[in-house]
């Protein structure tokens, strides 16, 4: 008991000169999507090892949470994994910049009975399925792309997520980009008013859901079909050619996206064009303000931003996000010089 | 009265009137932050069916619906069954047995909703399906009955909602029937009664405290969030159906609080959270009306005053 006691009377004392030192550190929070919450700790974690004086926060609370924190600066930095709009950046009282940090993509995932073969998808065809137009499996417009696939007649269960998302605006962004009917009676948000369907909380609900469901297609992350092993089918890029989701297949995507990058980095690269293109690839962003108030803050944050667009993107592969192109990490470098440290 | 009786009664009396103030100032924060949505939708809000985050269209039916739905036929199947359980503890039940029982019985209330809901992913969800799939084709004709059989949907919801109600309804109605005096059963018994009789009549007299257990459950099962949305299907439509995904006000607020970045959307599930507000406060002054009543139109006294019920409860 006693040989207890001293050892909690030291840690006690050990915590007290921990966050002694600590308090001299520098703290930065920053609040935002989940989706790249892991990587993101990742980053924080292997920063904070190698410069002990700054210590970064992050709670991965959703993109629209961490729009919300920045613009009431609450937070120093945000996340999002949909670009800010016009009308959120004016609500904000300084101006905010955009930085891509990863790539992610989104796949279709499905269940059907008795065929294991992989089935190959197109947008216009995703968006009928999702509007409830395309209701069977055998469905002239699913079978004309799998002409070697013998397809049941069984009806599809759509599965979509139930929470806010960025998987969501993801796919929603690809269906409205390649069907014009989606876009006028769906349309692009982190959540939407589905027109047909079931709703599973998270990636995990989702694929849960269409495990259990004989017939159904879902969407999941990347990551995470790569994770679970989740079997999931290709899409046909603007090329025509059917990609199925790869880390290199999403770092194209954006490579092709960097010749028309505007100033901003706000871009949507799904169906981006070019060869070997997955088309359902999106960037996911850290928002900063352009003059923070911190000006030390700042300094910190600018350079473990540079840290991480360039050492950092090798804890992408291990993570399953793809790593940014070279020619947008070069362009984001000169853009970061536009934060004012002093 | 001496100098401390008068500080206790001062203390007692602030922490009854801070509760007042903690409800009322929810009462008034729920309205200003929905304010917008208000404004803009009026009392059309209650009876609109769409939810449309692109359009900045909201309408809280079929979260009313859905919560309300799926709460009554919960009540349904968990009322018969608490209540055997209830009657076999306090009155049958040999006394190696009660205390084990009672254990098991709260130890339901202490499962986290999380894990009841992998529980309904993982072994429920499979087993309504195979029920949907399985049920004849006639009984599939009516309306309470049809849509595809996805498994996910009010029926899965309401049987988990009825499990987790189970233990709040039979805790409070079996401590109900062991406040019932013993005089009472001993007269029914020297009257002739049977053994059922006798029960019977305990039960007679315990009705407004299982009533208000009844309630109790009632609140609990409006308010839970988590094993609901994983199960439910969390689809905004209005729907007779048994076997159809629907949704309620709680889990719209824990799915989409956190990615709502405009304002009105944000209203608007703020309102979604003062309609919920609004509804409990409802049921809660109905099931009072109703204990009211009862005691009045005759001289049984309550046995216990019904618990106010935890509502909204955390994700």
């Amino acid at each position: 008991m006693k040989t207890m006691n001293r050892t909690l009377v030291t840690l006690a004392g050990l915590a007290l000169l921990v966050s002694a030192v600590a308090a001299q550190a520098i703290q930065i929070n920053g609040a935002g999507a989940t989706f790249p919450n892991p990587i993101y700790s990742k980053w924080f974690d292997e920063y904070g090892k190698a410069h002990g004086n700054v210590r970064i926060n992050y709670q991965s609370v959703g993109s629209g949470a961490g729009i919300r924190q920045i613009q009431a600066q609450t937070v120093f930095f945000g996340a999002t994994d949909g670009p800010m709009t016009n009308e959120q950046l004016q609500g904000a009282p300084g101006k905010i910049l955009h930085f891509p940090t990863v790539l992610g993509a989104v796949v279709p995932v499905y269940n059907i009975p008795n065929v294991t073969a992989e089935l190959k998808f197109n947008g216009p065809v995703l968006a009928d399925i999702f509007l409830g137009k395309i209701t069977k499996w055998n469905d002239p417009a699913i079978a004309k792309l799998n002409p070697d696939v013998k397809l049941p007649g069984d009806d599809i269960t759509v599965v979509h997520r139930s929470d806010g998302s960025g998987t969501t605006y993801i796919w929603v962004d690809f269906l409205s980009k390649t069907s014009p009917e989606f876009l006028k009676k769906v349309g692009i948000n982190t959540s939407v008013n589905w027109p047909t369907g079931v709703g599973g909380k998270g990636n995990e609900g989702v694929s849960g859901l269409v495990r259990q469901t004989p017939g159904s297609l879902g969407y999941v992350e990347l990551i995470y079909a790569l994770q679970n092993k989740i079997s999931y089918g290709s899409v046909q890029n603007m090329g025509g050619e059917f990609v199925k989701a790869t880390v290199a297949a999403v770092t194209a995507a954006a490579n092709e996206a960097a010749t028309k990058m505007p100033a901003d980095f706000r871009v949507s690269i799904t169906n981006a064009p070019g060869k070997g293109v997955y088309p359902i690839s999106s960037f996911t962003w850290l928002l900063l303000y352009e003059n923070p108030k911190d000006k030390a803050q700042s300094k910190a944050m600018v350079d473990f931003m540079k840290w991480a667009l360039t050492d950092g993107q090798k804890y992408c592969a291990d993570l399953g996000y793809a790593p940014l192109p070279e020619n947008v990490v070069k362009l984001e470098m000169a853009a970061l010089e536009k934060v004012k440290v002093s | 009265m001496t100098r401390k009786d008068l500080t206790f009664r001062i203390g007692t009396g602030l922490f009854g009137a801070l509760l007042i103030l903690i409800v009322a100032s929810i009462g008034y924060e729920l309205v200003r932050q929905s304010m917008s949505s208000i404004q803009k939708f009026g009392l059309s809000f209650w009876r609109t069916e769409i939810w449309d985050p692109v359009a900045g269209q909201f309408g809280a039916l079929p979260f009313i619906w859905g919560t309300l739905y799926s709460s009554i036929v919960a009540l349904l199947i968990s009322t018969p069954i608490a209540l055997g359980i209830a009657v076999f503890i306090a009155e049958l039940c040999p006394g190696w047995l009660r205390q084990p029982l009672v254990f098991l019985t709260e130890l339901l209330a202490a499962i986290p909703s999380i894990v009841y809901g992998l529980w309904g992913i993982f072994v429920l969800v499979p087993a309504i399906r195979g029920l949907e799939t399985s049920m004849p084709t006639v009984l599939r004709q009516l309306p309470i009955f049809s849509g595809p059989p996805l498994g996910v949907g009010m029926l899965s919801a309401a049987v988990i909602l009825a499990v987790m109600v189970i233990p709040f309804t039979s805790s409070v109605s079996r401590e109900v029937l062991k406040s019932v005096p013993p005089a009472q059963r001993e007269a029914a018994y020297a009257l002739g009664a049977t053994r059922f009789e006798a029960i019977r009549a305990a039960l007679f007299y315990a009705r407004t405290g299982i009533v208000g257990a009844v309630m109790l459950g009632f609140g609990r099962a409006l308010g839970e969030t988590m094993a609901v949305t994983m199960v439910i299907g969390n689809n905004p439509r209005v729907s007779l159906s048994l076997f159809a995904p629907q949704y309620t006000m709680a889990a719209v607020i824990a799915n989409e609080f956190t990615e709502a970045a405009d304002e009105l959307y944000l209203a608007a599930l703020v309102e979604i959270g003062l309609v919920l507000f609004i509804i409990t406060l409802a049921v809660n002054s109905l099931s009072r009306l109703l204990i009211w009543s009862m005691t009045r139109s005759s001289t049984a006294v309550a046995a216990v005053e019904p618990t106010p019920e935890p509502t909204a409860e955390a994700a």
